[in-house]
């Protein structure tokens, strides 16, 4: 990667997500190659960088349910310029926040008490596990978050949009084709 | 199984975490406890989300259930899609689908299987295989394999494109679409779609055939430690056609022991429940299946590509067979029980997919209007697939007034969790042991996890067995009473 032009960092994670807005980032299919002339990863997923440096843009996927959730939210909060909430659950929590209707205990003493043709392990307490949270929550109520990119997933074309615009210096601007929520 | 699950003196011991996991899909990390001299007592895959899905969608009406359900995996939803449409069409009585809708959900399938495997080897684990486990972390990535071999990148990143065209012409959307539908789909490829489709299809058979032959030539050049990475033996679980052929859309169960005896054959899915029990662990929210009749010490089992492979009797298409004739014969038979062996193996089933996809397309009910069947009701659906990652389980109940009260789903990954504990002990054993821990060393860990493609997120959604319950209704199907059995075995009313 040899750097003449000054690549902008660029890190992504999945929260409490599907990892469905990170494979419509890659649905940008071969125009792949086209950003990374732009771009230079941190963390993401796809690589095996585990703690979030500086960095130009962070992109979010997912919502929060858990206390590990929220410290990797701040983390990157304090490492990127601009954070950006990707996608339904980000936004809203999603899909995954319909168990806010439903007390936490009720749903851990369901799956891993109340059935039978289970073992005695009971619900799971090593302290290696992240506590869950009482309910899922979208990111913005925990920190400040610079752009909204909806849809579940947004396509492909909404986030090459976004980022291109973003990339060039331009205010980003979807337009209404590529404004979509489901 | 091997005896670093639990160390008998954890206090006295040094954690070394590798969290999280990465270039796996979803949440999962591993702690390793080391004594002074780095001998290692005990290694554990955690599953560190909790989720809930089977409890929130109890409520929503059933034919909300395959468009909701999907979204507990971006990476496999037209898997969970498939298993839930399949469930559902038990539920509204569909029991034969029409040529054309089972050919556009097949179709629909197998793009999905070529998608998603192009997107294991290529985007998440080619790093590992052509730079080496302990390589440059700053190059052990996508971007690295297309600086350094643009070509097998491109390739890689065009036969994933073209899988998530074909899902995008099938299910209306590349990633949630919505066309399987309870009792068939809601559209068929058009005569443009198709033509579109049939001009690359031809590149992407040779191009699929071509990344077999290339982990093939990487396990020419490592042959030992290959074979030797991670090795355990396990029982084996998939679906085969009822002719033993590999079938990823429909069939019955098949178990082979770790010794190669058939333990059930042609099992009936819909009583899946007879031969799968699950386990629970204080140190992981995702459960440890096991098959009923051997209990939960002896009965893990493992599923997915390198299982159907070598379980199967042979494979429907013709090139994809030849290169299973010739991955069965290497090195004697050895490479069927290692754990890189899931590699090759998942590209002959990539293979497979281009070739189903191929033939699909040449067999004009793809086109077909006839698109939906129904018949009586029932109160319970069973889907089982066979996913990317193995045997994928969907089972709901729903009541009279079409809402779901029972879901149970048990995903790929999960039944692959002790496996994975099993792969990654070894690796600690062979690599770690006694040495100084290095991020490279660590990376070796990882790169046992990899091989079964974990697909974590689906993992953490998942909750668990249908609770035992029988119902007594009366003539007009009113309940009577019910008995459950509860986790200690008492019968509750």
């Amino acid at each position: 990667m040899g750097a003449s032009v000054k690549k902008l960092k660029v890190a992504t994670t999945s929260l409490a997500g599907c990892f469905g807005c990170h494979m419509s980032l890659l649905d940008i299919d071969e125009r792949l190659f086209d950003l990374l002339e732009l771009v230079e990863f941190d963390r993401t997923p796809l690589t095996d960088i585990k703690v979030v440096g500086q960095c130009d843009i962070g992109l979010i996927e997912g919502g929060l349910c858990n206390a590990e959730n929220v410290h990797v939210l701040r983390e990157f909060r304090n490492h990127c310029k601009i954070l950006v909430a990707v996608g339904a659950c980000a936004i809203n929590g999603g899909l995954p926040a319909q168990r806010n209707l439903i007390p936490l205990r009720a749903i851990l003493d369901e799956v891993y008490l109340t059935e039978p043709g289970l073992g005695h392990g009971g619900i799971p307490d090593d302290p290696e596990l992240p506590l869950p949270l009482n309910k899922v929550h979208p990111i913005h109520e925990v920190v400040k978050v610079d752009y909204f990119l909806p849809g579940c997933p947004p396509s492909a074309d909404a986030i090459w949009k976004f980022l291109t615009d973003l990339l060039a210096g331009r205010e980003p601007e979807l337009g209404h084709e590529l404004m979509h929520y489901d | 199984m091997s005896d670093l699950e639990t160390a008998e003196h954890p206090e006295q011991l040094r954690r070394v975490a590798i969290d999280t996991v990465s270039r796996v899909e979803g949440h999962g990390k591993v702690t390793i406890l080391l004594d002074d001299d780095n001998k290692v007592h005990q290694v554990r895959l955690h599953i560190v989300e909790f989720r809930g899905f089977e409890k929130f969608i109890q409520g929503r009406p059933y034919w909300e259930v395959p468009v909701m359900v999907q979204r507990l995996c971006g990476i496999c939803p037209v898997s969970h899609h498939l298993a839930a449409a399949k469930a559902m069409d038990m539920v509204i009585g569909a029991e034969h689908l029409t040529p054309a809708a089972e050919k556009n959900r097949r179709l629909m399938h197998y793009g999905q299987i070529l998608q998603s495997h192009a997107l294991h080897f290529f985007y998440l684990c080619s790093p590992d295989l052509l730079f080496g486990f302990d390589s440059d972390v700053a190059r052990r990535n996508i971007v690295g394999v297309a600086a350094q071999y643009p070509e097998i990148a491109k390739k890689g990143v065009l036969l994933r494109k073209f899988g998530q065209e074909v899902i995008r012409m099938t299910a209306g959307k590349r990633i949630h679409g919505t066309g399987a539908i309870p009792g068939g789909v809601n559209k068929s490829l058009s005569r443009e779609e198709r033509d579109a489709l049939l001009a690359d299809v031809y590149h992407m058979l040779s191009w699929s055939l071509e990344a077999v032959h290339l982990v093939r030539k990487l396990f020419e050049q490592n042959l030992e430690t290959y074979n030797a990475f991670g090795r355990f033996r396990a029982h084996q679980v998939s679906l085969v056609r009822a002719d033993g052929a590999m079938d990823l859309y429909h069939g019955g169960l098949r178990a082979r022991s770790m010794d190669g005896d058939i333990l059930f054959d042609h099992f009936d899915y819909r009583h899946y429940w007879e031969v799968i029990f699950e386990d629970v662990k204080s140190w992981s929210y995702m459960k440890f299946p096991f098959l009923r009749s051997l209990g939960p010490e002896k009965g893990w089992y493992q599923v997915g590509p390198l299982t159907r492979v070598t379980n199967c009797d042979f494979i429907p298409t013709p090139l994809a067979d030849k290169e299973r004739q010739e991955f069965l014969a290497f090195d004697e038979g050895r490479t069927t029980g290692a754990t890189l062996g899931f590699h090759w193996a998942r590209m002959i089933e990539m293979l497979h997919a281009v070739e189903s996809i191929k033939d699909l397309l040449h067999d004009d009910d793809i086109m077909g209007d006839d698109l939906l069947v129904s018949g009586e009701r029932a109160g319970r659906g069973v889907g089982v697939i066979e996913a990317p990652r193995g045997t994928l389980i969907h089972h709901y109940r729903v009541d009279k007034d079409e809402l779901v009260i029972r879901a149970n789903l048990i995903v790929a990954t999960t039944h692959n969790n002790q496996p994975m504990n099993e792969a990654i002990r070894q690796v600690a054993i062979q690599y770690l042991n006694g040495n100084e821990i290095t991020e490279g060393l660590l990376n070796h860990i990882e790169v046992a996890i990899r091989a079964f493609d974990p697909c974590l997120s689906c993992a953490t959604h998942a909750l668990g067995k249908m609770p035992l319950e029988v119902e007594l209704l009366d003539a007009e199907g009113a309940l009577v009473s019910r008995l459950a059995k509860t986790a200690d075995g008492a019968l509750s009313a």
